[in-house]
């Protein structure tokens, strides 16, 4: 383990990127990016770039997959063979399965399933650039691809990531920071209604640590949750400029 | 009892929107006596009732609604209709036929065929079965002729207007007959191709400002200023 020997912190206790333990990365996001999709979005989180394309509700296909009192939501996390530095098989892997179902799992309680029962939705999302944290990038960009296709949402899920590096809890873990660092908890959270809907831990922290991580997660969510709402209003703000100008 | 917001206020998914006695009207949703909003959109309030007017959404079924449908399949003894909704709709033979229908006797496809399109109106529909439309009732049944326009469904109801004056005034100006699908679809069917491309313009139009107010007037003085100027030519 040679890795282990990498100083994550400087003297100043800055991370490797020279953020502070706890600074979020730079994140962009847009709505609406892909005209064939019934709503998307693409996101910015650091150097990870990702987009989301959502579709439906919809008949759901194949009919087995049905089920008569709610509506499906249907998941896939795909990484692009560039995405990495080593070429990644095209074809979908262990890990990209689970993230699938990790992803959706954390969106469902945002929906209104009950209301469009036979139906489906799709969902869509394809990581083009990887540099640690995409499962809680990908989360937010979803969440804001299904409110773009005009689903009805109890809130929308924003996600990021908390950690331990050297012995400290830091926000939002890059890369090189996931691998040799200590820890990782992703967390997906609905800011309006304060609900958690991902919980993960990978890694070793004491209770205490734990509680620390997640509680900073959530203030990264919040953080991240502000620049979400705006992407999504500035889409449909065009309309209203009009009316002012008028 | 406060709510959050101002009349017309855009507002997304998850937006508290106030908070007390009030009921959840379109597009909100009430959970521990407080109102939230579920879609992106406009909020408005009127008597202690709290909406949202949707910039985006799809078309749901309802039990009366007038469709614009596209025939997608013909079967044994009907045809799937797709309605731009997230379920497909059924219309019978013997709806269409208003006779028994004998699987001998009746070819389907030339009554109705992949592709054509139609006026109906929803005759029932519920959670476990898909919507079914009829065409038995004057001015439904198949398209022959005209312009169609699609838009959000949402906006539909801006372009009927108040008691149905806005849709009048531009039936009235342009002298076209316009049936407006309540799944956002529009057909538009008009003595000359001009006067259908002046009631096009005229609906697009609405549809871009749909949330402004005092559109009607707006429109009015758009339609004279532009037959004003077909006429010059």
């Amino acid at each position: 383990m040679k890795d282990k020997t990498i100083k994550l912190l400087n003297k100043k206790g800055l991370r490797l990127d020279g953020r502070k333990l706890d600074e979020l990365r730079s994140v962009k996001l847009e709505v609406g990016i892909l005209p064939n999709a019934d709503g998307s979005a693409y996101i910015e989180h650091g150097k990870n770039k990702i987009i989301a394309g959502a579709f439906g509700p919809r008949e759901m296909h194949p009919k087995h997959l049905q089920r008569a009192d709610r509506m499906v939501l249907r998941c896939r996390y795909h990484m692009a063979p560039f995405s990495v530095p080593e070429r990644k098989s095209p074809a979908p892997s262990r890990r990209e399965n689970e993230i699938s179902k990790v992803i959706r799992d954390s969106l469902l309680p945002s929906l209104f399933v009950e209301n469009y029962p036979r139906t489906g939705v799709d969902l869509y999302i394809e990581v083009l650039q990887a540099d640690g944290g995409t499962r809680c990038a990908s989360i937010t960009a979803a969440s804001l691809a299904l409110a773009d296709a005009g689903l009805p949402m109890r809130d929308i899920v924003v996600a990021c990531a908390a950690g331990k590096v050297n012995g400290k809890i830091a926000l939002d873990l890059m890369d090189t920071e996931d691998k040799v660092g200590d820890a990782d908890v992703p967390v997906a959270y609905m800011p309006n209604l304060n609900a958690i809907t991902l919980l993960q831990m990978d890694g070793k922290l004491s209770t205490k640590e734990f509680e620390e991580a997640v509680k900073m997660a959530i203030e990264g969510c919040k953080k991240i949750s502000n620049i979400q709402k705006e992407a999504l209003q500035t889409k449909y703000k065009v309309i209203k400029q009009e009316e002012v100008e008028e | 009892m406060p709510t959050f917001f101002e009349n017309k206020q855009l507002v997304i998914p998850g937006d508290l929107l106030a908070e007390g006695e009030y009921f959840a009207g379109n597009n909100t949703y009430k959970e521990e006596n407080k109102i939230y909003a579920s879609r992106i959109g406009l909020a408005d309030y009127a008597n202690k009732k709290v909406n949202i007017v949707a910039l985006r959404a799809f078309y749901f079924p309802k039990v009366g609604d007038v469709v614009i449908g596209t025939v997608k399949e013909v079967g044994f003894s009907g045809w799937t209709i797709n309605i731009k909704s997230p379920y497909t709709a059924i219309l019978r033979a013997s709806d269409v036929l208003s006779r028994s229908f004998k699987p001998q006797n009746d070819e389907l496809s030339q009554v109705l065929t992949t592709g054509d399109l139609i006026v109906a109106k929803v005759a029932s529909y519920d959670r476990f079965h898909d919507p079914q439309l009829t065409v038995g009732e004057p001015g439904l049944g198949k398209i022959t002729k005209g312009q169609i326009l699609n838009m959000t469904p949402t906006k539909i109801p801006r372009v009927i207007g108040r008691q149905g004056s806005m849709i009048s005034m531009i039936k009235n100006e342009t002298g076209c007959q316009i049936i407006l699908g309540l799944n956002g679809t529009v057909l538009i069917t008009g003595k000359t191709p001009k006067n259908e491309e002046l009631a096009v313009a005229a609906i697009t139009k609405i549809e871009e400002e749909s949330h402004t107010s005092g559109l009607t007037d707006r429109i009015t003085k758009f339609l004279k200023e532009e037959k004003a100027k077909m006429e010059k030519k």
